[in-house]
């Protein structure tokens, strides 16, 4: 199985059903991708697969071959939205960290915290009661690279 | 994931036509969309089968296009497409505001109009559009083509008149007179699966469509002949009572359904009785 991971090709033997999430943590030993719920709800095993957010427990790992996935250890562009969580208090346990930074950069420019919450719904976080959240994204929206997350 | 891989076989044709020919061959198979329902099943150690065919390929079923009149929606355009589709603004807003309102942007990113229509949940939240849309549903198998109306689809609970060597290919909708209304009524806006979906067209013959107030999604075909006669929306109500059949199950309660589904009616048709209100779709 052949994709685009973090900007490499890899090739990786898994099965064609398995989880997206699953060979990213076992097969490509990146484990920052989370599981939560492992239905589809919380958003916490969120990834890109070609720049769209996607929950990887419910992607089969067949339906990304040729494809570009990028994992929170690829997001090397969005340092701000990162140093934001961490400034702003965005982060508490962490375990949706990860799924929510994934899911707030495909975000445009300067986003609305109207915005911000539309996009962030399907990631839930128990900690935060999501004020941090909305603050770090909003404050890495307006710093950098033109308001570019 | 709760279900062992190894029993598991993924067919994963290139084209239709393969796809069609594993089908009759192969078959029965599970398709494979989006997998926002078949990988729930899978991860709670429910497999809805063991021999699956991955549809997520085949490109010659994402479009949607006009074509005259009718509006042609190929079955795996997904939520996130169908809400950003100017012919679907344009023509059919109300499955525009169905697809925003589907889970959260992951869900819509993966989820397909024709994994909806192939799941079949009576609480599947772009049935009620189609439905009010009198919208065909087309199937293909190796042998040919051929068009279902949608209101004709359903045979029962999660049960359809397709047959194990067809696909959905696509959906046709034709031109819909009149002002377009939809709502979904659930926990939260986000992610939530609805408790009562309506959708509604108000014209000289008004369509009224719900979801999860019965084992189908249903056309309330009284209530809209009460409409279309007295528009007396409180007769009609009470004859919407005599239409659905809500039950009590973990989202909610037949009486609260009941409530709800009388009152969504109501709203739709004040909401679109003003002439000058800016969006007939409500929020």
């Amino acid at each position: 199985m052949r994709f685009t991971l973090n900007g490499k090709v890899v090739n990786v033997r898994a099965h064609p059903m398995k989880r997206l999430l699953d060979v990213l943590r076992e097969d490509c030993h990146l484990t920052g991708t989370k599981e939560g719920c492992g239905e589809g709800e919380c958003g916490a095993c969120t990834v890109l697969v070609n720049g769209a957010a996607v929950t990887s427990c419910l992607v089969p790992v067949g339906q990304v071959r040729g494809a570009r996935v990028t994992t929170i250890e690829g997001l090397k562009r969005h340092r701000a939205l990162q140093e934001a969580f961490v400034s702003e208090g965005g982060a508490q346990c962490g375990i949706c960290t990860p799924g929510m930074i994934m899911t707030a950069s495909t975000l445009g420019p300067s986003p609305s915290l109207d915005e911000i919450r539309s996009a962030l719904a399907g990631n839930l976080c128990r900690c935060t009661g999501y004020g941090g959240i909305y603050r770090a994204v909003q404050r890495a929206g307006k710093k950098k690279h033109g308001g570019r997350l | 994931m709760r279900t062992p891989l190894s029993p598991l076989r993924l067919f994963e044709p290139r084209s239709l036509r393969d796809a069609l020919r594993l089908l009759a061959d192969e078959g029965p198979l599970v398709p494979l969309a989006g997998c926002t329902d078949v990988y729930v099943s899978l991860n709670a150690g429910a497999p809805p089968g063991t021999r699956f065919l991955n549809l997520w390929a085949l490109d010659e079923l994402r479009r949607i296009e006009v074509r005259g009149s009718t509006l042609m929606i190929g079955a795996l355009a997904t939520y996130t497409q169908l809400a950003r589709s100017k012919p679907v603004q344009a023509r059919l807003p109300m499955l525009a505001a169905a697809a925003r309102e589907i889970g959260g942007i992951q869900i819509q990113n993966r989820g397909t109009i024709g994994g909806n229509i192939g799941t079949g949940s009576p609480a599947g939240d772009s049935l009620p559009v189609l439905a009010a849309a009198a919208a065909v549903v087309v199937l293909q198998n190796a042998r040919g083509r051929r068009q279902v109306p949608f209101n004709r689809f359903y045979t029962g609970y999660r049960a359809s008149v397709r047959r194990p060597d067809e696909l959905i290919v696509a959906v046709e909708v034709p031109a819909v007179d009149g002002r377009q209304w939809f709502r979904k009524v659930g926990t939260r806006a986000a992610q939530a699966i609805s408790k009562v979906v309506m959708a509604g067209v108000r014209a000289d013959r008004p369509r009224v469509a719900l979801g999860s107030v019965a084992p189908t999604v249903i056309r309330a075909t009284r209530t809209e002949a009460v409409l279309a006669e007295t528009g007396d929306v409180a007769e009609a109500r009470r004859a919407l009572m005599t239409e659905i059949a809500p039950i009590d199950d973990l989202r909610s309660t037949a009486a609260y359904r009941r409530r709800v589904a009388g009152n969504l009616l109501e709203r739709f048709w004040a909401d679109t009785g003003i002439a000058d209100r800016r969006s007939p779709i409500a929020d």
